[in-house]
């Protein structure tokens, strides 16, 4: 879908997008032109449906994970179906209470989180990863729902 | 009134991408099945008549042909294929470049939901209730490409896709692999068969796929000293879709009772004529292939 400003006839560019909750997907547009706002909101059910389709409104910050959308959206998982990861060299750590929050993600998708974080520390030059860190590579990221 | 342009007439995209988005997910499917030589699809649109069985059996004949085989199970709702192939649900390994699958037997490599979900868990989705009808075949296809594609399938002779009953689903396979390499319609000597399998047969004609081999299951074992085997619902199917039978497979009570264990029938009971026909059929496939793998 495509946003026009009918002032400028530009096409609004995305600039935000946030989970407020129940389930609601909201997109912010601007128009480049004459810098006017919009939001759009989703309701849940076309909240479910893009996220059904792997895509990712305001567009991708990382790759696809393997797995995303099966680690995402199944509502039963078994708890051992991935194995931990393995520990490898660490460029990155992780304070205790980062650890705690980590630990507290379920097992079926906390290697894909871990190393998601991991990664946005490490192109950010971040050496340490604390509950600050991870909510700020959640925001910029769109993690939400992970 | 006013006069807008037509989406494509707006150059511009808001900055999300979807379009690349979405050819980006199917540049990673064709680089994952690009070492595979042929995926084959096990498919019918009618419900039990075998296909899931047929599939274990042929994974494992096709292995001790000399073949590397992958089974993904591409029923996500009843999904059945990694147990008949003896595989226990354990965790599964995130490797650098997928998901590793797991190891049946033979080294078999095996993907299934079976291997995700609790015993008793249905299918379902973390979503608000309601409205379902509209995401969950988009949802489930979502899934099934994730199996195809983030599965570190490695190099493989054959990927053998299990496909689950209902003509939808065979279009849900189709518009991720379009082109199997082979494909496998299996249906059974009984009229109601007939009538759901011809059904297939015009969807994956007019879809171009091809080459698609007709494979009787359950056919009633010829008697002694009678002149022809009695004509059948499978037989009057060939004529009517003009499709080549492939294989006839005797109906062997044993054949889902082992299968059903964890060890495959062309395993367990070799001699047995259904195992032989199975092999057959495996030979069938590798000939179609260009012969056996070097």
């Amino acid at each position: 879908m495509k946003f026009l400003c009918l002032q400028c006839d530009q096409v609004m560019a995305f600039a935000e997008r946030q989970i407020p909750g129940d389930g609601t997907l909201a997109a912010v547009f601007t128009c480049p032109g004459c810098g006017h706002e919009m939001a759009m909101l989703t309701n849940p059910m076309e909240t479910q449906l893009v996220s059904s389709l792997g895509v990712r409104i305001g567009g991708r910050t990382v790759p696809e994970q393997p797995f995303e959308l099966t680690r995402t959206q199944l509502s039963e998982t078994r708890p051992d179906a991935f194995a931990e990861p393995e520990p490898v060299a660490q460029t990155v750590r992780w304070d205790s209470d980062a650890t705690e929050r980590l630990a507290r993600v379920p097992s079926f998708v906390r290697g894909m989180v871990k190393r998601i974080y991991a990664d946005w520390a490490r192109d950010n030059g971040i050496a340490l990863i604390t509950p600050q860190i991870m909510d700020r590579a959640r925001a910029e990221l769109g993690l939400e729902g992970m | 009134m006013r006069r807008f342009r037509t989406y494509h007439q707006v150059l511009h995209d808001t900055g999300s991408r979807i379009l690349e988005q979405v050819l980006e997910q199917r540049a990673r499917l064709e680089r994952r099945l690009s070492p595979v030589r042929a995926v084959v699809a096990v498919l019918s649109g009618k419900g039990g008549v075998g296909k899931s069985a047929i599939t274990a059996n042929l994974a494992a004949a096709l292995t001790e042909r000399g073949a590397r085989v992958g089974a993904l199970d591409a029923d996500l709702n009843g999904p059945s294929l990694a147990r008949m192939l003896g595989v226990r649900p354990g965790p599964l390994t995130d490797g650098e470049d997928g998901v590793e699958p797991a190891r049946g037997v033979l080294g078999i490599r095996v993907m299934s939901m079976d291997l995700l979900q609790p015993d008793e868990a249905p299918l379902r989705w973390r979503a608000p209730e309601g409205d379902g009808f509209i995401w969950r075949g988009v949802a489930e296809t979502g899934v099934l490409r994730e199996f195809l594609s983030d599965v570190a399938w490695g190099e493989l002779d054959y990927l053998l896709v299990d496909v689950p009953p209902g003509t939808d689903r065979i279009a849900r396979l189709l518009e991720l692999v379009p082109r199997p390499g082979q494909t496998l319609l299996i249906t059974t000597p009984a009229e109601i068969s007939r009538f759901v399998v011809a059904k297939s047969a015009r969807l994956l004609i007019d879809a171009g796929v091809s080459p698609i081999g007709l494979v009787a299951n359950m056919i009633a074992h010829p008697r002694q000293g009678a002149p022809e085997p009695p004509r059948t619902a499978a037989d009057a199917l060939v004529d009517e879709t003009g499709l080549p039978l492939w294989g006839a497979i005797p109906f062997d009570a044993n054949l889902a009772e082992r299968t059903d264990r964890g060890l495959p029938f062309v395993l367990a009971s070799p001699e047995a004529d259904a195992a032989r026909a199975l092999r057959a059929l495996a030979e069938r496939i590798e000939h179609e292939a260009g012969g056996r793998p070097s």
